[in-house]
């Protein structure tokens, strides 16, 4: 951990604490809206956001001081990615259903 | 030099081997020299267990008709044969053996960053290995290693979850390896150390160690959805309500094409060691290797479909993956140049393992050329699921990725037991086996050309050469793995004491002792030279036999 | 020769969590903390797979996994999302507490990372009875007949479509709370070696290592609520 004073870590976990209990009833909320096809899109940016400030934050990324563990998540998201968008490829072009 | 003395020698030394005697020692040691050997007898029980079920294969193959078993009995055959060769023997070999004797002495360390989870990686491999011998003498399993769904999930009547099960432990086993690894090569390399200064076999298996990590997870979950499916009938592949059988295989390509780069990638680290050493000269185009090792194993993850072209996959994706997988051939591409550039104006020693390392380069490229062939759409539709794939893939794993074991392993021998092998039959099984191999392998890419299928315990009368052709040299092929066996546990005994660099070799694990100290070097090294210095060490002995005094 | 280890004699002497292989306590730190995090990634490939499968399917079968995904109850779903949620902010606690030498935090929090644990897996048991005695586990006793797709009051949600919404929702929740379980038994030992003042400033490793398997997965389960239970349930 770099360069926290004693309570300053305190005052940013309630508030990320809050800020995610509040996404959490967004995400709830938007989902009994009809935004078309643009539920999905909604709840998954509100989860990554969540998930995002988990990371930073409950994680510690954001205080690490090297590269190495912000490109272990980035790697493995990354491939994670090429699994998803290349299966995908195949799927969304397949002329029969 | 008498055998008393030589055993005086053995005596005063302290080393890895002699200092704690008893089963104990071995079976809960966490020193990861010694879990090499435990490895190095495991996977070589399993390579002869799956070369016995490759050897009836050949004999049922020898005729046209199917007479030496029944079909079902002939699925199982390949079956087992193509899971214990690839997940008992091909993904463990280099890493598990090699690279856990050497990777710690490589750069510098005491051992790897986790001693504990390293004897783990082993009992996960033991229990997945005793589970799959249970599985293999109660009935087996004839889906193919590749076992595709539906036929695996709801019509095969034989061990699939067991069968998967046991890779699923031993995946772990194999994903655990790599955390250690990639952790170690991070955190524990020696003062002066600097990822520049690596041996190549050290970037390869980092390479190697990032698609264990990111491949083997999704097999494993793979694993359990067939189980789930087939215990629990739960019915995710099932195409009866409407499930994908080909969502199973997106799934089961993503984890199995890497993992033949995680079964030839450490071959190609052992490749760069021996050729540089018996070349004399430093390796050509550092920087160009090692970064081809990363792109080998990034652009590896992007080309799992080409297994799928004719399984029903789009035109389009079949359009993206064939394209991608033409440039995943480019960095192995850059190493067979660079280690041609390394030999050219060197000085050739023609010893066994440069002989291992020859084979290497010539066999590889013909596996990785033909692969290009398969890449290609067009003729993939004619020879996908013929012989001719599975010349390919032998080509690469046998002729490349054994070759480099047999090679790395006559290589750093020395080192590892402290003896020397008897180098006049070195030369004789490496010959051996290169003639066997090519003799067991090249008649199949013919047959698959004219349309042979893979899988098949009879076959067309005119077939009938080119299949004894490929038995016979498959016999002499199993002739040259014996050997090696044969004359290094002679050796173990009788062998000369080897000294602790009998190549000249460069490399931190030839600046200690062979056989190692437990804790590998007397004094933490400092590293102030770059790799593969080898002009500032001397040039080699002229008579191998005796060794240098240094 | 002798083969006397070369191990930073003074580092034994004052830190006797100091394993021999390392040669300082940061490094053996460092080396923790990289390998959890790797191991992290590991995981995110193992879920990954599961997450591929539900992609597919939930494209294909969108209606049918709508009409399927109604009968979880949001409720507790959004429960369960803020149960885990707030036991994260214990977990972080827990790990400042080690930090900063606060013994009482520390035991304080990481017990009740323990009942938010518990209690996240007693909502998920009475989920899984509820779908139990509606016959919405996979399998030969699957039934799902007659249950209208959301937005298309005149269609019916084909069964077999929704039982494979089924076999995911299963396998998912149920790694997870598999991953759940072992979280609660890491924390039983963390708050176990807690007691007994085992963590201190200068070794607090394992309370980190821990705390991130746990914040990991409380992530996967940010993703599984929205993806299984807010399928489409706008009226």
């Amino acid at each position: 951990m770099s360069g926290h004073s004693s309570s300053s870590p305190l005052k940013l976990y309630f508030g990320i604490w809050i800020t995610l209990l509040v996404c959490t009833g967004l995400t709830v909320w938007a989902a009994f809206m009809d935004l078309g096809r643009y539920n999905a899109a909604v709840a998954l940016t509100i989860a990554t956001f969540k998930a995002i400030l988990v990371a930073l934050f409950f994680m510690h990324i954001k205080g690490a001081s090297e590269k190495l563990t912000k490109m272990v998540v980035i790697a493995s998201l990354f491939f994670l990615l090429i699994l998803l968008a290349l299966s995908m490829s195949d799927y969304a072009t397949r002329p029969w259903s | 030099m008498s055998m008393a003395s030589a055993s005086i020698q053995m005596v005063e030394r302290e080393n890895y081997l002699n200092k704690h005697y008893g089963v104990g020692s071995w079976l809960f040691t966490t020193d990861h020299k010694r879990i090499a050997l435990l490895y190095l007898i495991s996977i070589t029980f399993f390579f002869f267990i799956g070369g016995f079920f490759a050897l009836l294969i050949r004999l049922e193959l020898l005729t046209p008709a199917g007479d030496l078993v029944q079909a079902d009995t002939y699925n199982k055959l390949f079956t087992m044969h193509g899971m214990v060769m690839i997940f008992f023997f091909l993904i463990p070999s280099i890493p598990a053996v090699l690279g856990n004797f050497l990777v710690p002495m490589m750069i510098g360390a005491k051992d790897l960053a986790f001693p504990r989870i390293n004897l783990l990686s082993w009992y996960l491999y033991i229990i997945g290995g005793v589970m799959m011998l249970h599985c293999m003498l109660t009935g087996g399993v004839d889906t193919g290693w590749t076992f595709y769904v539906p036929f695996s999930t709801a019509f095969s009547n034989t061990k699939v979850v067991e069968a998967g099960l046991a890779i699923f432990v031993t995946g772990f086993s194999s994903i655990l390896t790599g955390l250690n690894f990639v952790v170690t090569i991070h955190r524990m390399r020696a003062p002066g150390m600097t990822w520049s200064r690596l041996p190549l076999f050290i970037w390869a298996h980092y390479a190697t160690s990032i698609i264990q990590l990111l491949g083997t997870p999704v097999i494993a979950i793979t694993i359990v959805l067939v189980a789930a499916e087939r215990a629990l009938h739960l019915g995710i592949f099932d195409p009866k309500l409407g499930g994908d059988p080909l969502l199973f295989q997106h799934l089961f390509w993503f984890y199995s094409h890497p993992a033949v780069y995680i079964m030839i990638l450490p071959a190609m680290g052992v490749e760069s060691e021996i050729i540089a050493c018996y070349s004399r000269k430093r390796i050509f185009g550092y920087s160009f290797v090692a970064f081809s090792s990363i792109a080998i194993a990034v652009f590896g993850f992007l080309v799992w479909a080409h297994h799928m072209f004719v399984a029903g996959i789009s035109v389009y994706s079949a359009l993206v993956f064939s394209l991608l997988s033409y440039l995943v051939a480019i960095p192995s591409a850059v190493k067979v140049f660079n280690w041609t550039a390394t030999m050219y104006k060197g000085s050739i020693h023609y010893d066994a393992p440069m002989l291992y390392a020859f084979g290497f380069i010539g066999l590889f490229t013909m596996g990785g050329l033909t692969g290009l062939f398969l890449a290609a759409l067009g003729i993939d539709v004619h020879v996908t699921d013929t012989y001719f794939v599975i010349a390919h893939f032998h080509y690469i794993m046998v002729g490349g990725a054994v070759m480099g074991y047999l090679g790395g392993m006559h290589f750093w021998w020395p080192k590892i037991s402290g003896r020397l092998y008897p180098e006049g039959w070195a030369k004789l099984a490496a010959l051996i086996v290169f003639i066997g191999f090519n003799l067991t392998f090249f008649p199949q890419f013919i047959l698959g050309y004219v349309g042979m299928p893979r899988r098949y315990y009879q076959y067309p009368p005119e077939f009938q050469v080119l299949n004894v052709l490929s038995t016979a040299g498959a016999t002499i092929l199993g002739v040259g793995y014996l050997l090696p066996m044969v004359y290094f546990l002679w050796s173990m005994r009788y062998g000369k004491p080897a000294p602790d660099n009998p190549w000249n070799a460069a490399g931190l694990e030839w600046r200690t002792a062979s056989p190692p100290p437990t804790f590998n070097f007397d004094e933490e090294p400092v590293v102030t030279w770059e790799a593969y210095n080898y002009d500032e060490l001397k040039s080699m002995p002229v008579n191998e036999e005796a060794p240098v005094d240094r | 020769m002798t083969d006397s280890p070369v191990v930073a004699v003074h580092g034994e002497v004052e830190n006797p969590a100091l394993l021999h292989h390392f040669a300082e306590p940061q490094q053996q730190r460092d080396a923790a903390s990289l390998g959890m995090w790797v191991f992290l990634g590991t995981e995110i490939m193992f879920f990954g797979g599961l997450f591929c499968a539900y992609l597919i399917y939930r494209r294909w079968y969108f209606g049918d996994w709508g009409a399927a995904s109604k009968t979880l109850d949001v409720t507790l779903g959004a429960t369960n999302t803020a149960v885990l949620i707030c036991s994260s902010l214990t977990v972080v606690l827990a790990v400042w507490a080690a930090k900063t030498a606060r013994r009482k935090l520390l035991i304080g929090s990481l017990l009740l990372t323990l009942v938010l644990g518990f209690v996240f897996l007693g909502i998920k048991g009475i989920e899984y009875k509820e779908k139990f005695e509606n016959h919405h586990v996979p399998g030969p006793s699957f039934q799902f007949n007659n249950v209208k797709i959301p937005g298309h009051p005149d269609q019916y949600a084909n069964p077999s479509h929704a039982e494979i919404y089924f076999a995911l929702y299963f396998i998912m929740t149920g790694l997870h709370a598999l991953h759940m379980i072992i979280g609660i038994g890491i924390f039983i030992w963390l708050t176990t070696k807690a007691w007994e003042g085992r963590f201190t400033p200068d070794y607090n490793t394992p309370v980190e290592i821990g705390g991130l398997y746990w914040h990991f997965v409380d992530i996967i389960w940010i993703y599984l609520f929205p993806l299984l239970y807010l399928i489409d349930r706008h009226p």
